[in-house]
C-alpha cells in the first residue's frame, strides 16, 4: 500500500486534496493509489444536484450538509464550475455559499473546473467521488455547473439526482421537454419565498401526471435555502429514494451503469492519449490531418487507417 | 499531465470591499489559472482550511481595513503551523509601505498596492509558484 493510500483511508484532508489534484492533472502518479483505495469505495450515498444557473444549488447543498452534519454524518462536497474554453482558467465561486462549513472537520469541500468536459461535469469526477468515498464520507454531494436543458451526465454517477428549478422559468411546455426534466429522482422548487412557486409546483405535478410507465412517483419539494425551509423534508425524500433503490434492486442497476461509464471513460482517455501521444502513430495522425485539410482524404477513411494500424 | 496553477483569493477580516479581489480573480482566470474565491469576512482558520482542501499553489489575501498586520500574519503562521511550506502567499489592498517589511518577514512573498497592473501580479505568481 502506498503511503498516500493509508492517509486517504484515514481521512487526512491534505492527502485527499493532493490526490484529487493528481487525478485532475491526469497524472500517472495517481493510478497506484487509486488502485489501492478502490476496494474501500462504494459505501457513500452520492447525491447529484443539478439545475439552471442561479437556482440556488450551492445554498441548497450548504443547507443539506448542515442537516446531515447534525446527524453526525461525514459530508464530501464537489462543486463544479465552468472552465474557460479560451484561457483554460476558471473562477470557482460555489464555496462562497458554504464557507461556514470550512472549519468543520467532518466536511470536505472541493471546487473543480470542467476542464473541457461536456455534460455539466468534470473529467476527474469519478475519481474524486471514489477518493471522498474511500476517505470515509457518508454523503457525497455533487454540484454540477449551471446547466441548460441538455446536460444530464450527472445521472451516470449519482445514486439520487435532484433537479433544482425556480419559479418563473417558462410555461408548462418547458416542463415536458426532454433532457433535464427526465432525470430527476426528486424535483426541488427552490426560492419558494418568491412569487410563482405554487404555479411551478402545479405545472410539475401536471407534467408528472402525463407520465404513464412510472415505477415510482417522483416527489416535488418546495424549498427556500435562504429561509431554511423545506430542507428536512428534502432530506427525508432523499432517504426514501435511497431505500426505494435498495428495495427495487435499482441500486445495483444504477451502480453497474456508473461503473460502466467510469470504465468507458478511462478506456477512452487512454486510447486517445495512445493515438495522439504515441510517437509511432503521431506521424500517421499528422499526415492524415494534412490530407484531410487538402481534401485528399475524408475523416472516416483516416480513422480506418489509424485504427487499422493499432489493431494490426 | 495538465498542471494548472490554483489560487485562493481570500478576503479576511471585516471590510466589505471586494472589487479589487474580484478584478484580480478575473485577471488570474484569464491567465489560465483556476481561482477559488472565498467571499467576504473570512477568518484565518477558514482561509487555511480552504487552502488545504482546494490544494492551492497560491493564497492571495486582500484587505482594506488596516488589520493586515494581524490577519495576513495569522494566515501565514497557521499555514506554517500545519507544516505547509509550498504555498506562495501574496497580499494586496491598502497596505502602508512601512508595513511591507514586517509582512515579508512573516512570510508574505509580495504586497501589491492600489494601481498595480494585473499583469505584474500574474507574472509574479507564474515566476514564484513553489511547485
Amino acid at each position: 500500500m502506498t503511503d498516500l493510500s493509508a492517509r486517504i483511508l484515514s481521512g487526512d484532508p491534505r492527502a485527499i486534496a493532493r490526490l484529487i489534484t493528481l487525478v485532475e492533472n491526469e497524472s500517472a502518479d495517481a493510478i497506484p493509489t487509486m488502485k489501492h483505495i478502490y476496494a474501500h469505495t462504494g459505501r457513500a450515498h452520492v447525491i447529484g444536484v443539478t439545475g439552471v444557473m442561479g437556482s440556488g444549488k450551492s445554498s441548497l447543498i450548504y443547507e443539506l450538509a448542515v442537516v446531515y452534519r447534525a446527524e453526525g454524518k461525514k459530508v464530501g462536497i464537489i462543486a463544479i464550475d465552468p472552465t474557460s474554453p479560451f484561457s483554460g482558467g476558471a473562477l470557482l465561486g460555489d464555496r462562497i455559499r458554504m464557507m461556514e462549513l470550512s472549519t468543520d472537520s467532518g466536511v470536505f469541500i472541493r471546487s473543480m473546473g470542467t476542464r473541457g468536459m461536456m455534460g455539466g461535469l468534470t473529467g476527474a469526477l469519478y475519481d474524486a467521488v471514489d477518493i471522498l468515498d474511500a476517505a470515509g464520507m457518508d454523503i457525497i454531494l455533487i454540484e454540477t455547473v449551471g446547466v441548460g436543458q441538455d446536460e444530464v451526465d450527472i445521472v451516470k454517477i449519482a445514486d439520487t439526482t435532484l433537479v433544482v428549478l425556480v419559479p418563473g422559468l417558462g410555461d408548462s411546455v418547458q416542463t415536458i421537454k426532454a433532457g433535464l426534466m427526465e432525470i430527476a429522482d426528486i424535483f426541488v422548487v427552490n426560492k419558494a419565498d418568491t412569487p410563482g412557486v405554487e404555479q411551478t409546483v402545479a405545472e410539475l405535478e401536471a407534467m408528472l401526471d402525463l407520465a404513464t410507465a412510472q415505477t415510482r412517483a417522483i416527489p416535488i419539494v418546495a424549498t427556500s435555502a435562504k429561509q431554511r425551509q423545506g430542507i428536512s423534508l428534502l432530506k427525508q425524500r432523499i432517504t426514501e429514494h435511497s431505500e426505494f433503490l435498495k428495495q427495487s434492486k435499482q441500486f445495483e442497476t444504477r451502480r453497474r451503469q456508473r461503473y460502466e461509464a467510469e470504465l468507458v471513460e478511462i478506456i477512452k482517455k487512454r486510447l486517445l492519449a495512445f493515438i495522439f501521444d504515441e510517437a509511432t502513430l503521431r506521424d500517421t495522425v499528422d499526415r492524415c490531418i494534412t490530407q484531410i485539410s487538402n481534401k485528399q482524404l475524408d475523416p472516416y477513411s483516416a480513422a480506418d487507417e489509424i485504427l487499422g494500424r493499432i489493431l494490426k | 499531465m495538465v498542471k494548472k496553477i490554483r489560487v485562493l483569493v481570500a478576503k479576511p477580516g471585516l471590510d466589505g470591499h471586494d472589487r479589487g479581489a474580484k478584478i484580480v480573480a478575473r485577471a488570474l482566470r484569464d491567465a489560465g489559472m483556476e481561482v477559488v474565491y472565498t467571499g467576504l469576512h473570512q477568518t484565518a482558520e477558514q482561509i487555511v482550511n480552504t487552502a488545504i482542501q482546494e490544494d492551492v499553489d497560491v493564497v492571495g489575501l486582500s484587505l482594506l481595513s488596516g488589520a493586515h498586520l494581524t490577519l495576513f500574519v495569522d494566515v501565514a503562521r497557521l499555514l506554517k503551523e500545519k507544516d505547509i511550506h509550498d504555498v506562495l502567499i501574496v497580499g494586496g489592498g491598502i497596505i502602508p509601505q512601512d508595513d511591507v517589511p514586517t509582512l515579508k518577514k512573516a512570510g508574505i512573498a509580495e504586497v501589491f498596492g492600489p494601481g498595480t497592473p494585473v499583469d505584474e501580479i500574474v507574472s509574479f505568481i507564474k515566476k514564484n509558484v513553489k511547485r
